[in-house]
């Protein structure tokens, strides 16, 4: 009886090593820094648009609810969480910063949502700016 | 003196889900039809849980 079986290293693909190029490496960055712009350099224009109105919508929204705007510190882990989450929304943190933005302190129930919406504008453009990495390498279209 | 913008639970709510929506389908899919689909599918899912959460508190409460 002729033997059939093949080993699995013959029938199943492996996985192609992904080239690192350069816009590899500017697609998430430009994209945390300025949210939507790791899309608009590989000419997804519209998703950039939606990410940018997204991003800044939420983070303006925060600002206008005087949610707090965290700094960095080594106190609280939560306050430690929210600075990390903050950074994540690239210029429009360093802008609130700079210009003073947004409540010091959450005073009320409205500033309490509105920290929340500033840290969370910051977590998505995050996802965003990894989002443009996987366009980047050829992982998504 | 400072004037901030002030919202209801349900409006807050109602904003953030509309916004992480756009941001998920966009993220989460591959191409622009599924996209908006799944991003509706989020938007849906966080208003129904509003919704659901909302009673639950009711009834908890009476």
């Amino acid at each position: 009886m002729a033997n059939t079986e093949t080993t699995t290293s013959e029938t199943q693909p492996t996985a192609a090593a992904v080239p690192f190029t350069a816009m590899a490496a500017l697609a998430p960055a430009i994209g945390w820094l300025i949210p939507g712009a790791g899309h608009f350099i590989q000419k997804r224009w519209i998703r950039g648009l939606l990410l940018l109105a997204s991003v800044a919508g939420l983070f303006l929204f925060g600002l206008a609810m005087q949610g707090k705007v965290y700094k960095s510190n080594t106190g609280d882990l939560l306050d430690i969480l929210g600075f990390i989450g903050d950074l994540g929304a690239g210029a429009f943190y360093f802008a609130a910063r700079i210009f003073d933005l947004g409540g010091t302190a959450i005073t009320s129930a409205n500033a309490d949502y509105g920290t929340k919406y500033i840290v969370v504008a910051g977590l998505l453009n995050i996802m965003a700016a990894v989002d443009a990495y996987h366009i980047a390498i050829g992982k998504k279209q | 003196m400072i004037l901030a913008l002030q919202l209801s639970h349900f409006s807050a709510a109602a904003i953030f889900a509309f916004f992480f929506s756009i941001v998920f389908g966009i993220t989460q899919r591959n191409n622009p039809q599924e996209m908006m689909r799944y991003g509706a599918y989020c938007f849906a899912m966080a208003m129904g849980g509003l919704f659901v959460a909302g009673w639950l508190m009711w009834f908890m409460h009476h």
